[in-house]
């Protein structure tokens, strides 16, 4: 079981870099972007009240969590892709199981995001350095620990998604709506009462309340809450994505 | 070939929606040999082979493969079947040492791969990415894939179908070569001569139904006992003459080429002794023989369709 699964993703891994244009995509677009903002915004902390939070010294989280809509994104996409190539049909033929299909695929999102926010937070520290307080463990942790539960969410759609048609515009009207509620565009406190219950019911809510407060030197104790939603999210996307996985 | 069934089939019935795709199968595979699902496409032979598998689930009826269910015992099942999907892909840029390593690491009991590949010619292509191989290529490849667990019973779903005369010769004496090894193949076919030269025992398919099972010889012999001689000679006006001669049914003559029908194994045994009584020169001489495909037709009515 561990076998395939190393070889599987190992193999994805391999598949992956044979394609200069989505690796260019996924990790040197984004890498480019934020050093560009970077250099605009960050470096100029003076005008940086006048502008959104998120443009200022939130950056990083709000990249951070942009990229890892971005994985499930893909990881959406690459799955219907093989759903619809007829690829997962002979894989089913196999002893190969949905489950190890999809952990090889976030495997290889969950490298590449961290490889992409590594050199963002390499490339970006000049503009924003991490607050003193917090160690560059936690942070590394809780970036790990938001992605996957944000990948959990990718999970279910892939399992269903019929073609790659639909992929990019299921997976976008999901995300995105989230996104934008979840605290990293408009703050919490800016939002209508009834939008921030709502807001408090997705998960991607707590993943960028999270990695704010780790981002800014809050200890791990102080988002109890926000670890148990995350998990909460990832124990209920496994489940259900084990229920609905169609192979064609 | 024992007399030992591997498959067994019986009163299997599938359906989509509304839709009936398999109205009610029954067949036995044995141990050993070559058994094909004959048909149309359109026939449900492909939805047949897949319960089969355990890749759907059948409506009623009952299966078993090696003695075991395939869907409840699929796990065990699948190592110890090989399968080779109509239509199945792999990733484009995977490479063909890559798809073989990958599909080793799957099964507790494996051939060694490389030996495969050299079996089945692909060697000079291990290092090649799937996207670029040929269909000829492609299919060799899915061949490699459904018997590096060393099956005992291996599934081959439209194996031949797009590819040119060289590849599909090929590929059957590939499939004659996996009899050889002690396994038994089921598989599912519209091209008849494909049937007729690599199958001992067929099941002609039609409309989700199995409406007759035997050996493409017997097939022919039972449904399609005409026999035709085609010749020309010097000699004109011949016809009267020809109509006296045992089991035949039908004379046509074009000029100084005459075309015979008739019926019974000895039909063409009368006809040359007739030609070589009456000291007749003959310059062309060919017999017509049925074939599977004419055996098809005449069972359901129509040709093959594409």
């Amino acid at each position: 079981m561990l076998r395939s699964l190393l070889k599987l993703t190992w193999v994805e891994i391999k598949i992956f870099v044979r394609e200069p244009m989505g690796v260019l995509g996924t990790v040197g677009i984004p890498v480019l972007i934020f050093l560009a903002l970077g250099k605009t915004l960050g470096g100029a902390p003076e005008d940086a009240s006048e502008l959104p939070t998120f443009l200022g010294p939130q950056l990083p989280v709000f990249a951070a969590v942009f990229i890892a809509v971005g994985s499930v994104l893909s990881l959406v996409a690459i799955i219907s892709i093989y759903r619809e190539g007829g690829i997962l049909k002979r894989l089913r033929a196999t002893p190969l199981r949905p489950q190890i299909i999809l952990s090889a695929h976030v495997l290889v999102k969950l490298l590449f995001t961290t490889v992409t926010i590594a050199l963002l937070l390499l490339a970006g520290r000049r503009f924003f350095p991490v607050a003193p307080e917090a160690s560059l463990f936690s942070l590394g942790l809780a970036l790990l620990f938001t992605t996957v539960s944000i990948l959990a969410i990718g999970f279910v759609i892939a399992s269903v998604v019929p073609t790659a048609r639909f992929a990019q515009p299921i997976g976008s009207a999901i995300l995105y709506p989230m996104l934008a509620l979840s605290g990293v565009l408009v703050s919490a406190e800016g939002l209508p009462a009834g939008w921030r219950v709502v807001a408090n019911l997705l998960p991607l809510t707590h993943a960028v309340s999270l990695l704010q407060g780790i981002w800014t030197g809050a200890g791990w104790g102080d988002h109890l809450i926000e670890v148990a939603a995350l998990i909460l999210n990832f124990v209920i996307c496994i489940a259900l994505s084990a229920k609905i996985f169609r192979w064609e | 070939m024992s007399e030992r069934p591997v498959v067994q089939v019986s009163d299997l019935r599938k359906t989509y929606g509304s839709t009936v795709a398999v109205e009610s199968a029954s067949f036995e595979v044995l141990e050993g040999e070559i058994f094909g699902l004959i048909g149309p496409n359109g026939a449900s032979k492909t939805t047949i082979m897949e319960c089969v598998e355990g890749i759907r689930r059948p409506d009623r009826g009952l299966i078993s493969v090696l003695g075991l269910d395939p869907h409840k015992d699929i796990y065990k099942l699948q190592h110890r079947i090989g399968v080779q999907l109509q239509e199945a892909q792999l990733q484009k840029r995977i490479k063909v040492w890559e798809a073989v390593d990958l599909w080793s690491s799957l099964y507790p009991h494996t051939v060694d791969g490389e030996a495969l590949l050299e079996q089945l010619g692909l060697t000079a292509k291990r290092g090649s990415w799937f996207m670029t191989l040929s269909g000829g290529q492609k299919q060799r490849l899915f061949i490699a894939l459904a018997l590096i667990n060393d099956p005992e019973v291996v599934f081959l779903d439209e194996l031949t179908t797009g590819l040119d005369p060289q590849a599909r010769r090929a590929i059957w004496a590939l499939v004659t070569s996996i009899r050889e090894r002690g396994k038994t193949v089921l598989l599912t076919t519209h091209l008849m001569e494909e049937a007729e030269r690599l199958c001992d025992r067929v099941a002609i398919i039609e409309h989700g139904r199995v409406i007759e099972i035997d050996t493409p010889q017997a097939l022919v012999s039972k449904h399609c006992p005409e026999r035709g001689v085609v010749f020309s000679c010097d000699l004109r006006d011949a016809g009267a003459g020809l109509r006296r001669i045992e089991g035949i049914e039908a004379v046509t003559e074009e000029g100084t080429s005459y075309r015979l029908e008739g019926r019974g194994e000895d039909f063409v045994s009368h006809v040359m002794r007739f030609l070589s009584d009456n000291e007749i020169q003959v310059r062309d001489f060919r017999t017509v023989m049925p074939t599977l495909e004419d055996v098809f037709l005449k069972l359901t009515g129509h040709g093959i369709r594409d």
